[in-house]
């Protein structure tokens, strides 16, 4: 105990384990394309490289300030027009630099925060969640009622090259344009996370555990809640920003719809909200599912849902709070005991989505390629989705699936009280001497 | 603080309703400097609104509510905690997912001047870091300082209330019911820390156990029916008449009947 409180003073917000993890972050940036070469990997990066600064600047909401916005597509895409109306004015005299066009959409997400967010974060809890999805519904049917804004349907495009090229960057590349990506996402990361060690992001911590209290020691609520929303607008706008110049085209029904709004809150939420890293995850696995998992199968949606349910309901603290409790584990170095009950885990859970999987896709073959036939492909098989054999394959192969998994469930769910009683008692040990 | 009054706390002809019951009846109090006042009586009297109303929670229908002279009803409750007023509540009331350190610091950022900053890193400033670790050895937690408020124990927590409550150095401060729900022995000792942090600050509580309130008040207000019917040192009201009739025969017929 002693050793605490030597250490409560000397806290450094930059100690070692600190330098040591950004400068990995800012090395997977770095290096990450140079491992992965294709066209579509350079594409998912770029994409993975702004949704992180979305889906941190969402979880400055849902996560730190325990606001769930439904309407944070607003900022994203309202910067996203600002810029390429910004990147459009280039040909008509007021040329501003590609490299500075995300802090215009910053500066516009912000702008529209501060205007939108003085109405929504007036209130708390279920009523601001209301009011974000009414804001959001209106600044969405708006893009479709003022087309010289927001071009309609058609959207508005924009061309990223245009002005000096700068020491051969010219913004034309798509490499130039991840690297543009990677440089504010980091950046934009270093100055979230810092956020959360000022007094406004802890009294905001303060607020979402209990608003009412906050009242009593001087802090206006929402004062606290309308800071917040207007910062996590600007970097929302930042976002929007590095996605105009990542796809040169706006369109009003895809970037401020509440489908789009309702991604981010899916995906920070699948990261983790209550760490600070969770979205990042989030971010990844939105890329990854919206380009990888939607050329894989007409039902990913589906699957998505899926996923998001069994999160919700058994690691409601996302991917974040799963790795973070394995983290502890191997803190006390009993990680190992688990590994093969994770690997049982996995393989029969394989086997359940296989299972699961054929099914649902025979489904969906038989209701959508109806004039393609019976027969359709999956996995490499050929598999006719009206034969009675084929239900009955797929029928026992999850019910086999359910239960192996269930076994191993079993042994693991047991193992893990073991440890983690061990664990406490450990601590108990340590406290006591 | 300045002393512009004579008075840390008046309240004149106070009264507050709800739809069409009145609560609050035309309280009148004065409260000194440094006075510490125990605020009784029988369930549903007004206690705990009277507090609601002197602390911003609810504005009062009528009447006013003067803080070291200057007037104060209607205002919220941050606007008052910021004028040299601060609470504790009946049912603990922290921030369950931050440490005991962390929950100090929220309560006395805004009284160093910090306010809304995002412009500076807490482990920065100092003042609030050591103003934080004091209080966390004045109210025994220092032991205690990363574990969340929501591991503590129900002592622990009312303990760390206290702390947040005294944090911003508020001059008058009001503890609602603060030994509710301790056994004999955390009440003893949680008196006495009371008395501790609250030293030279004007001190209004409001008490079930008339141990604490006869050993902890200067003076006792007594609330009957949304009024003050008694306001004086602990002798005079226990030989006050309306004070027996009222609430103390009450409490004497409770404690035949075996109850406290």
């Amino acid at each position: 105990m002693s050793s605490n409180n030597i250490q409560s003073y000397g806290f450094k917000p930059l100690n070692l384990g600190r330098i040591v993890i950004w400068a990995l972050f800012a090395l997977a940036l770095i290096v990450a394309p140079l491992l992965f070469k294709s066209s579509l990997a350079l594409t998912m990066l770029s994409q993975i490289g702004y949704l992180i600064i979305i889906c941190l600047s969402y979880n400055m909401l849902l996560g730190q300030g325990g606001m769930l916005s439904f309407g944070h597509a607003v900022y994203t895409g309202l910067g996203s027009f600002i810029a390429i109306h910004a990147m459009n004015m280039a040909g008509k005299g007021m040329s501003i630099p590609v490299s500075l066009i995300p802090i215009v959409g910053g500066l516009a997400g912000m702008g529209f925060a501060a205007l939108l967010g003085w109405v929504t974060t007036k209130k708390s809890g279920t009523t601001f969640a209301m009011i974000t999805m009414g804001v959001g519904e209106l600044v969405a049917s708006m893009a479709l009622m003022l087309p010289d804004f927001f071009g309609g349907e058609g959207g508005i495009t924009t061309n990223r090259v245009y002005g000096q090229s700068f020491m051969g960057i010219s913004f034309g590349p798509q490499i130039q344009v991840y690297y543009l990506i990677a440089f504010y996402c980091f950046v934009c990361t270093a100055a979230m996370f810092a956020f959360t060690g000022t007094p406004l992001g802890r009294i905001l911590n303060a607020v979402r555990d209990n608003p009412e209290r906050v009242e009593f020691i001087g802090y206006n609520t929402q004062r606290v809640r309308y800071f917040a929303f207007i910062i996590a607008g600007f970097f929302a706008g930042v976002g929007g920003g590095l996605a105009t110049i990542n796809f040169e085209i706006v369109t009003g029904a895809d970037s401020l719809s509440v489908i789009r709004s309702g991604g981010y809150l899916l995906f920070t939420f699948l990261g983790g909200a209550t760490f600070f890293f969770g979205p990042i995850i989030g971010a990844v696995l939105l890329v990854f599912a919206s380009v990888l998992l939607s050329e894989l199968s007409k039902a990913w949606l589906l699957y998505l849902g899926l996923v998001f349910l069994f999160m919700v309901m058994y690691a409601p603290g996302g991917i974040a709070s799963l790795v973070m409790l394995n983290v502890r584990l191997a803190r006390f170095g009993r990680l190992k005991p688990l590994l093969s009950c994770y690997l049982g885990m996995a393989l029969t859970g394989s086997v359940v989505v296989l299972g699961a999987a054929s099914m649902i896709e025979m489904l969906y073959h038989l209701q959508l390629n109806a004039a393609l036939g019976p027969e359709m492909e999956f996995l490499h098989l050929r598999v006719n989705a009206e034969a009675t054999a084929s239900w009955l394959c797929a029928v026992a192969v999850l019910a086999v699936g359910l239960g192996l998994f269930e076994l191993v469930r079993r042994r693991f769910v047991a193992r893990w009280h073991h440890i983690q009683e061990e664990i406490e008692k450990e601590i108990k040990r340590t406290e006591a001497h | 603080m300045t002393a512009t009054s004579e008075y840390a706390l008046e309240l004149n002809d106070l009264r507050k309703s709800f739809g069409r019951s009145e609560i609050i009846r035309g309280a009148n109090l004065k409260v000194a400097h440094g006075e510490r006042v125990a605020i009784i009586g029988p369930n549903g009297a007004g206690k705990s609104t009277l507090f609601n109303l002197i602390s911003g929670r609810f504005a009062p229908t009528s009447g006013d509510v003067v803080l070291n002279g200057q007037r104060i009803n209607g205002l919220p409750p941050y606007e008052i905690n910021r004028r040299g007023l601060s609470r504790s509540f009946q049912i603990t009331n922290i921030f369950p997912k931050l440490s005991v350190f962390e929950n100090l610091r929220c309560g006395v950022l805004w009284s160093l001047g910090y306010k809304y900053t995002f412009l500076r890193f807490l482990s920065g400033l100092h003042d609030a870091n050591e103003r934080a670790e004091e209080l966390m050895r004045q109210i025994h937690l220092d032991k205690k300082r990363d574990v969340l408020a929501m591991n503590l124990t129900y002592a622990e927590q009312r303990a760390l209330e206290i702390g947040i409550t005294i944090g911003g150095g508020a001059n008058v401060i009001l503890l609602d019911e603060p030994t509710a729900g301790m056994s004999r022995s955390e009440t003893k000792r949680f008196i006495s820390l009371i008395r501790e942090v609250t030293v030279g600050k004007t001190l209004l509580t409001v008490e079930h156990d008339m141990g604490v309130v006869f050993g902890l008040a200067d003076k006792i207000a007594v609330v009957v029916y949304g009024e003050v019917i008694a306001f004086d040192t602990p002798e005079a009201v226990r030989a006050n008449q309306r004070v027996q009739e009222a609430y103390l025969g009450s409490v004497v017929a409770e404690n035949q009947a075996g109850g406290h």
